[in-house]
């Protein structure tokens, strides 16, 4: 296994755990307010120092991060659940106006800078963490459709699909039976890449109060809060940024090594 | 041609060497930021407080004026008599004041506008002003005789409002756009979504001022704010939206800042038509569930001053009320458990963009979630604010400052956003509005500021204060705002 795959699981593992962990315990309650003790540094009882309104940051962040994993995890879901048959189908039909379809169905979405219709999807159906999951899900689509059209493809050129369609499967079998599983590997990777970029959205949306709403904590509208204070109380910003990057980070690290450890080639090479 | 030249040399020379002299006496122009644009430049068709801001005395005048203090003097009414019946005034108007337009202004003109307030199609925001006029006549060009249904204590105060000031006929078609009025600046260039210059009135009637342009620069966003400041990109922040960064201008020497008081109760409006809270058990238990200390230290960072009525505590007439509604979360429970709701209920809280109501909001909902009630928070812009909260009344529970110099009247409207409807405080309404003599008048608005506040009408949590930021040597602003106004008259720099 390579470093990279070691770090970025071990970091990812870390947000991860710090999820789940926050649904059994946090050192603080996350929403208590406790304003005399607004503003601390981070220090020995709050170790991440506490907000403008003495909430323990430490709490949020745990709790931040469960609102970020989720919205991410779905959004992921939304995208490989449509968009992984879309691909497998336009593949089998390919070149027939299906494919067509389906591919300028993708091209549309694609061509629409993807943070914006976000924005637009939250504000015309209200701000909130379950339309920015369907907004960031909705462009997760033909991130999948199109790499597992492009993946599929190319096997069905080989011998073994050959084989399989005199042996008279029909395509839809053939695609579920023997294209899906050898695209298994791509979807993953390309997974663990949008999931870290869901993340990055969610962080975005919520920056500029359309993902989930308060007293829900979130990593970017901590960030967003924090605004105005930065000048006398860095901790309010570095410590949601930091744990952006760290998530972002680890699933990127995580992604590649995942490729490289996946990637059949290199599977040969190192055997 | 030659001494003709070298005089046009001397003449610039000796304009450059002025130039030169006057400023290094002191600066004659000044950049002013306010938090939001003006939607146009007529204070009397709109409610908005950025056009009073932009205009108000400084393009605009009325026949009586407000002062820094909250006093009303004479404005272009030099003088006035009252009848002993107090339904007649008599105003005597300033001789050789003139319009930007080069018009003079009149007894004709200030007909126009009074009829045009209270007309019957009038556009402005605040017609119960003019309510109580009967007639205006003309009498001669410089004497007004204005006549009221009834007497009107409040009248010489209401004719100083924004909404109130004299514009005239000949101008009033482009009021939105270029603006014309008798004030010491004449307006200049509007760069939307960016900025407005004033220029001095060289034929202003009273004294001149000291500057020489004005510039009001727009910065809604308060990091914006917060850099342009430090930057010196402008001179003034009339009132800063972030007050978590005045203590840093404070330890400043380039700056000043200037707390004061504004006309702004800032009030959890409530919607008391609506379930469940036209019950009043359940409107004092949410007065009793909210600690009013908690949400100035929180949102405003400890600027502002509780209050437990609708009123202006700096206001003679003020009572303290908020002992009232004091802060105690298990009577507020019992509350709500003899009103019917002891496991609580779920309601909506809107709240619109400043800070006072987005973090004061934050606050309210987990207090109140200390109790059983469950308020989601909706974050509205104004636009949307006005639209569903203001007009459409689809609301539970709102935070809004009320901004309106001695507004208690709002009450007396039951068709008004937040629905109360009591005959008694209407009753104590009429009677006010016909009561002349101070003392009584005193009593009449202490009564009146006890029975909303027992009525526990909307939650009563402080009084919005003004947040000044300037340069060091920026003089004779206001530290209060007893209406929403930049005296640019007033202004000067001390270099």
């Amino acid at each position: 296994m390579s470093r990279n795959l070691i770090l970025g699981a071990a970091l990812s593992s870390l947000v991860l755990l710090a999820a789940l962990v926050s649904f059994v315990w946090t050192p603080y309650d996350h929403a208590a307010l406790n304003i005399p003790a607004k503003l601390q540094p981070p220090n020995t009882q709050h170790w991440f120092g506490t907000d403008h309104f003495g909430r323990d940051m430490f709490s949020m962040i745990m709790v931040g991060a469960r609102t970020s994993i989720a919205v991410a995890l779905v959004a992921v879901g939304i995208g490989m659940a449509l968009g992984v048959p879309l691909g497998l189908t336009a593949a089998a039909r390919k070149g027939s106006w299906l494919d067509e379809v389906i591919m300028r169905g993708n091209d549309l979405v694609f061509a629409f800078p993807s943070l914006v219709i976000a924005i637009l999807i939250t504000a015309v159906f209200g701000a909130g963490a379950i339309n920015a999951i369907i907004a960031i899900g909705i462009f997760n689509i033909p991130v999948f459709a199109r790499i597992t059209r492009g993946a599929a493809l190319s096997l069905w050129e080989r011998e073994f699909i050959l084989a399989a369609r005199v042996s008279g499967k029909g395509a839809a079998r053939i695609s579920a039976e023997h294209i899906l599983p050898n695209v298994a590997n791509l979807l993953i990777v390309q997974g663990t890449i949008q999931f870290s970029l869901g993340i990055l959205a969610e962080a975005g949306l919520s920056y500029v109060g359309l993902g989930a709403q308060p007293p829900t904590p979130s990593w970017g509208r901590m960030l967003a809060d924090a605004q105005t204070m930065v000048s006398f109380a860095p901790h309010l910003a570095l410590i949601p940024g930091l744990a952006i990057i760290v998530t972002v980070l680890g699933l990127n690290l995580l992604g590649d090594g995942l490729r490289d450890w996946l990637d059949p080639r290199i599977r040969v090479a190192r055997a | 041609m030659t001494k003709q030249r070298f005089r046009s040399f001397a003449s610039a020379l000796a304009l450059g060497a002025s130039l030169f002299a006057t400023q290094a006496l002191a600066k004659s122009d000044i950049t002013i930021a306010m938090q939001l644009e003006p939607p146009h430049l007529d204070p009397t068709s709109a409610a908005a407080q950025a056009i009073d801001s932009v205009v108000y005395t400084n393009i605009f005048e009325g026949l009586t004026r407000f002062m820094g203090d909250g006093s009303v003097v004479p404005g272009l009414a030099e003088s006035w008599e009252i009848s002993d019946d107090g339904t007649i005034y008599t105003f005597k108007l300033r001789d050789g004041v003139t319009f930007h337009d080069g018009t003079t202004m009149d007894a004709e003109d200030v007909k126009f506008s009074l009829d045009r307030a209270t007309a019957e199609d009038s556009a402005n925001a605040q017609k119960a002003l003019f309510a109580g006029i009967e007639t205006v006549e003309v009498v001669d060009p410089l004497t007004v005789q204005v006549t009221l249904k009834e007497p009107n204590g409040n009248f010489l105060f209401n004719l100083a409002w924004g909404d109130a000031v004299i514009v005239a006929p000949e101008s009033i078609e482009n009021i939105k756009t270029n603006p014309v009025g008798t004030g010491a600046f004449t307006f200049a260039d509007w760069v939307q979504g960016d900025s407005i210059t004033l220029n001095r009135n060289p034929d202003y009637w009273g004294d001149q001022p000291a500057l020489e342009t004005a510039t009001f620069k727009f910065i809604s966003d308060p990091t914006a704010a917060f850099a342009a400041m430090m930057a010196e990109d402008v001179d003034v922040f009339d009132n800063f939206p972030a007050p978590e960064n005045l203590p840093q201008f404070e330890a400043d020497p380039r700056f000043q800042v200037l707390v004061g008081s504004t006309e702004g109760e800032t009030i959890l409006s409530t919607n008391n038509k609506q379930e469940p809270f036209d019950d009043v058990l359940v409107r004092q238990a949410l007065a009793h569930a909210i600690d009013r200390q908690a949400i100035i230290d929180g949102a405003m960072f400890g600027y502002g001053t509780p209050i437990g009525t609708h009123f202006a505590p700096h206001n003679p007439a003020y009572v303290d009320l908020t002992g009232n509604s004091a802060y105690d979360p298990e009577k507020a429970k019992a509350l709500l458990a003899e009103a019917g709701y002891p496991d609580g209920f779920e309601t909506t809280l809107h709240l619109p963009p400043p800070s006072y109501a987005r973090r004061g909001g934050e606050i309210i909902a987990a207090q109140l979630a200390e109790i059983g009630i469950k308020a989601e928070i909706i974050n509205v812009e104004w636009a949307q604010w006005l639209e569903s909260v203001f007009k459409g009344k689809e609301f539970g529970l709102t935070i809004v400052s009320h901004t309106e110099p001695m507004d208690i009247g709002i009450y007396a409207r039951p068709e008004y956003y937040f629905q109360y409807d009591s005959t008694d405080f209407q009753a104590l309404m009429e009677t006010l509005n016909s009561t002349t003599d101070p003392d009584e008048r005193t009593r009449l608005l202490g009564e009146a500021q006890r029975l909303i506040a027992t009525d526990y009408v909307n939650g009563y949590l402080f009084q919005l204060a003004k947040l000044g930021v300037a340069k060091a040597g920026v003089q004779g602003l206001w530290e209060n705002a007893p209406t929403a106004a930049i005296d640019l008259t007033a202004i000067s720099w001390d270099e």
